[in-house]
């Protein structure tokens, strides 16, 4: 790719990139949100025209109209988000569109072969019957990979593929990468997470404001370095420091139940205290949040708030008693992205800026535009819908409306996925901030260098329990807590 | 400069309120398909003709005023006694009625031997027969003239009754499109509104013959019988925004299922007859007029306005919008969202319940047969509009413009004599023609792919 350029209203998203991919490389992708790497994916998947430039496919100059032009040109992208249909098993995933027939009638046994060549190829046991529904999320990736190599992909675009995956099948996926990387495929991997593309990585190139800053091999590049280029200044510390000042207990949860996802969990969280809660995904921990935020309802337990007892039958009833949560997944659960940035951010707090029924949207717009200056999120105007923000700037207007509503106690589910590191340093220091104002904080993560450098406290939960409490964080390893976290 | 500003004005215009583009080009186009000559009758025909006879002939002249039966006529000629009498002019009499009481009227001036300069009259009674060869037949009055309006070229369509005449029409759709584009907001739809037009119609009906003194009823009775069906209908939307929320059943089936109920009501309740033992004054709503504009046109007016106001400024009409964009993410954010869609299909009933009052007062009775294929027409109105069926955007006065694309298509296919069967094929392809325009509008005029590498 030479020089290509992409302007979207009031952004320039990519100006005059270049990019080269070999045979048989891994290229990593780095920087922050917003710097343009999923306009890159975008005009690589074919989904969007580059206003100037041009790509070249193995010498020859090629235009990449359309997602199937991309195909054909060898080009498969594995989005964040699958482009898989869930009633559908894996071996009609894979030929979705492209179905091996005779005459109408679709040859199942050849296809259940390829698919399974292609799984073999890759050294993993996915049975071709399997519905895509039934899957996990590492499964169904591995299922986009057969598929990228069921259509002869020479380029394989990764966006994020460890977002959602727990450590163990991250490493599985290594593999998996290095193998298409020694049959000479292409691979560029798109990922916030520093480790593994030192891990993974034989170039690494870094974008910021649409432009290229630098590509080089892996090994002549350090992690500080990495980081400097991507935000554009030196960051002292990933981890703001802070001193706890711990008070009385604010929530009290106990006996906690809800089927299989969580059971018997009881915990207490202080004022002014940060509490980690971590473990594989799947162990229940955004679940036991819902429950307290009144979003599933409990089977059994008690919760307890400054004392008394609290009986969320809705969301509603949660956030009047003063909880929020921000829920990890921000496009689905978030934001109503088809509106505004102002109707988002008003969302949860009409009950105070309004009078009679009437929204009273001065003071809507004051709020907002304290929030737009403090936590920095660029728009073009309080009316812009929130589809057009980019991921950071999406998570940003969610914080904006919960730290509007001032609640005590406020639980983060992944607070930082998806989101470069300059805006995650931001988002722990207002965590920080938080803690300080005397609120009672539940961080849910993944990521255990954040759990470990966030918290004052770590909870650990195993298949709905917690299994285990980790008090003296300063000398505590990710390794203690996998222990605890695999049961 | 002043080129650039005009240019993005009109861009403006165009990308923002393309239907009311839409809407302004048929009238312009009916405008011009119905440009014809213009007989001035009724109350302007009597200025026009008072202000020609008071120039052209002077004050002593003699005027005998000629006006057919019925109330315009009766406006025409009040309005030419007035006027000539107030210039000085003797009008010897004024004929309202038939051809015969012309007649009698020019056979008693015959025989009083008074002069007759001027026969005044307007153009439709101009040719009857009795004032044919009049030297002839009344030779006294040889010398008397017949004094018409000028004639004067306008369009049909653009005649204020024409335009009255079309907000009428549609005022029953428009009104229950306010809550039908509030439902679809949220993402639903609400097929029960045709049938509720039919259940308020009976069910207001019936209980002003059995309850409220029938033909004798007092407007308290009145008003009470139809608040009354107005709170049945509304009561059959809570049901169904209970049954949506409560138990999860989508709005499609449920509707489908209340649809069939309330008409089924409605024959029972009605026996499957009309029922008309109303009150006169039953049509106050309907066909009365006391502001200048038909009562149900300023009712349909004024609850725009109030939607309006409701969609943008007030908190419910943010909820609206946020339980259609994103239902999880507004129930997280703490939205009552079960309560704003019984609201909002409460709010439908209600509205179809008051439409089936106003068809009842406009057509002076009660019929299970009313309504029917308006719960299409309601949602053809609020989707031209440029509201998504997928719920989450719409807007509450682009309802109010696609309800008259549709009354203004259906007048001018009227005006220019289509026959009925042809305007629902053209009607059906306008509306696709409309929601397609739309589309393209929304994806910045974006046409597919295949359909540009073809040329």
């Amino acid at each position: 790719m030479r020089g290509i350029s992409k302007s979207f209203p009031g952004v320039r998203a990519l100006d005059g990139v270049a990019l080269t991919l070999h045979r048989g490389e891994v290229l990593a992708v780095v920087g922050e949100n917003g710097a343009g790497k999923s306009t890159l994916i975008k005009i690589l998947a074919g989904a969007h025209a580059p206003e100037a430039g041009s790509i070249f496919v193995l010498g020859a100059e090629v235009e990449l109209g359309s997602p199937v032009a991309a195909q054909k040109q060898g080009i498969a992208v594995i989005h964040q988000e699958f482009n898989l249909v869930p009633s559908l098993s894996v071996r009609e995933n894979i030929f979705l569109g492209r179905e091996r027939a005779k005459t109408g009638f679709v040859r199942v046994r050849e296809e259940s072969q390829a698919a399974a060549a292609l799984f073999d190829r890759l050294g993993v046991a996915i049975h071709p019957e399997t519905k895509c529904r039934s899957l996990t999320v590492a499964q169904q990736q591995l299922v986009e990979i057969a598929k990228a190599l069921s259509q002869q992909a020479q380029i394989i675009v990764m966006d994020e593929p460890s977002a959602t995956l727990t450590t163990q099948e991250v490493g599985r996926l290594f593999a998996v990468i290095r193998d298409l990387r020694a049959q000479g495929i292409g691979v560029i991997y798109i990922s916030h997470r520093l480790d593994e593309i030192f891990q993974i990585a034989d170039r690494v190139m870094v974008l910021r404001d649409g432009r290229h800053i630098v590509t080089r091999p892996i090994a002549e590049v350090n992690r500080d370095a990495l980081i400097e280029w991507m935000v554009g200044r030196r960051l002292e510390n990933e981890f703001p420091q802070r001193r706890a000042d711990l008070r009385e207990e604010r929530l009290v949860v106990e006996c906690l139940e809800r089927g299989e996802k969580v059971r018997n969990v009881s915990f207490a969280i202080r004022r002014g205290e940060v509490l980690g809660l971590t473990g594989l995904i799947g162990a229940g921990r955004t679940e036991t949040a819902r429950l307290i935020f009144g979003a599933d309802r409990m089977e059994g337990g008690t919760i307890r708030l400054d004392g008394r007892r609290l009986r969320p039958r809705n969301p509603r009833d949660a956030i009047r008693a003063g909880i929020a949560l921000l829920t990890e997944d921000r496009k689905a659960q978030g934001l109503v992205l088809g509106r505004s940035v102002r109707e988002n951010f008003g969302l949860p707090n009409l009950p105070r800026l309004s009078r009679m029924g009437f929204v009273r949207r001065g003071r809507e717009g004051t709020a907002l535009a304290r929030y737009l200056a403090s936590l920095r999120i660029r728009i073009s105007h309080p009316d812009q819908p929130a589809l057009q923000l980019s991921g950071g700037n999406q998570q940003k207007v969610v914080l904006a409306k919960w730290l509007e509503r001032n609640c005590h106690v406020i639980i983060f589910d992944e607070p930082t996925r998806g989101i470069d590191v300059g805006a995650k340093y931001e988002v722990y220091l207002l965590i920080n901030e938080l803690a300080a104002q005397g609120k009672a904080i539940l961080m849910i993560s993944s990521e255990l260098p954040e759990v470990l450098g966030m918290s004052d406290r770590i909870l650990v939960m195993h298949e709905g329990r917690i299994t285990g409490e980790i008090t003296d964080v300063a000398n505590a390893t990710q390794e203690q807590i996998m222990r605890r976290a695999v049961g | 400069m002043t080129d650039r500003v005009s240019d993005s004005w009109a861009a403006r215009l165009l990308s923002e309120h393309g239907m009311l583009v839409v809407l302004l080009l048929l009238s312009a186009y009916y405008s011009w398909a119905t440009y014809d000559i213009q007989h001035p009758a009724g109350e302007s025909g009597g200025e026009r003709l008072a202000a020609e006879i008071l120039q052209k002939l002077p004050a002593s002249a003699q005027v005998i005023i000629v006006a057919g039966e019925g109330k315009e006529d009766a406006a025409f000629a009040r309005v030419l006694e007035d006027r000539l009498g107030a210039g000085g002019m003797t009008v010897v009499e004024t004929v309202k009625g038939q051809p015969a009481d012309a007649r009698q009227a020019l056979e008693r001036i015959v025989r009083s031997g008074s002069r007759l300069d001027i026969i005044a009259c307007h153009s439709s009674v101009a040719a009857w027969g009795v004032f044919e060869n009049l030297g002839q037949k009344f030779p006294p009055l040889a010398s008397a003239r017949i004094a018409t309006p000028e004639t004067y070229r306008w369009p049909n369509f653009l005649k204020t009754d024409n335009l009255v005449n079309i907000a009428n029409q549609i005022a029953v759709i428009a009104l229950i499109a306010i809550g039908m584009t509030m439902v679809v907001i949220t993402g639903g739809i609400d097929l029960s509104v045709g049938s509720l037009i039919a259940l308020s119609a009976v069910v207001s009906t019936l209980l002003i013959r059995e309850a409220a003194g029938a033909e004798q009823a007092s407007a308290n009775g009145m008003v009470l019988c139809s608040v009354g069906a107005i709170a049945l209908c509304g009561a059959v939307g809570s049901f169904t925004g209970l049954m949506i929320t409560v138990f999860g059943i989508p709005a499609f089936i449920v509707t489908l299922g209340m649809m069939l109920v309330a008409s089924g009501l409605a024959y029972i309740f009605a026996e499957g007859q009309s029922i008309y033992q109303v009150p006169d004054s039953f049509v106050w709503l309907g066909r009365g007029a006391d502001l200048g504009l038909p009562n149900g046109v300023l009712l349909m007016i004024a609850l725009y306005g109030l939607a309006h106001v409701v969609m943008t400024r007030m908190v419910l009409g943010r909820y609206i919008y946020a339980v259609g964009g994103n239902p999880e993410a507004a129930r997280l954010s703490g939205v009552p969202i079960k309560s704003v869609l019984i609201f909002v299909y409460t709010l439908s009933g209600v509205l179809a319940g008051l439409g089936g009052i106003l068809m009842a007062s406009q057509l002076k009775s009660g019929s299970p047969t009313y309504g029917g294929m308006y719960e299409l027409y309601v949602i053809a109105a609020v989707v031209v509009g440029g509201t998504s069926l997928s719920g989450g955007e719409g807007k509450i006065l682009g309802t109010l413009i696609g309800a008259f694309i549709i009354a203004v298509i259906q007048n001018g296919m009227n005006l220019t004599g289509v026959e009925s069967y042809t305007q629902k094929v053209v009607l059906g392809l306008v509306i696709l023609g409309a929601v397609l325009l739309d589309m393209l509008k929304k994806r910045g005029w974006a046409w597919p792919r295949w359909m540009k590498s073809q040329n």
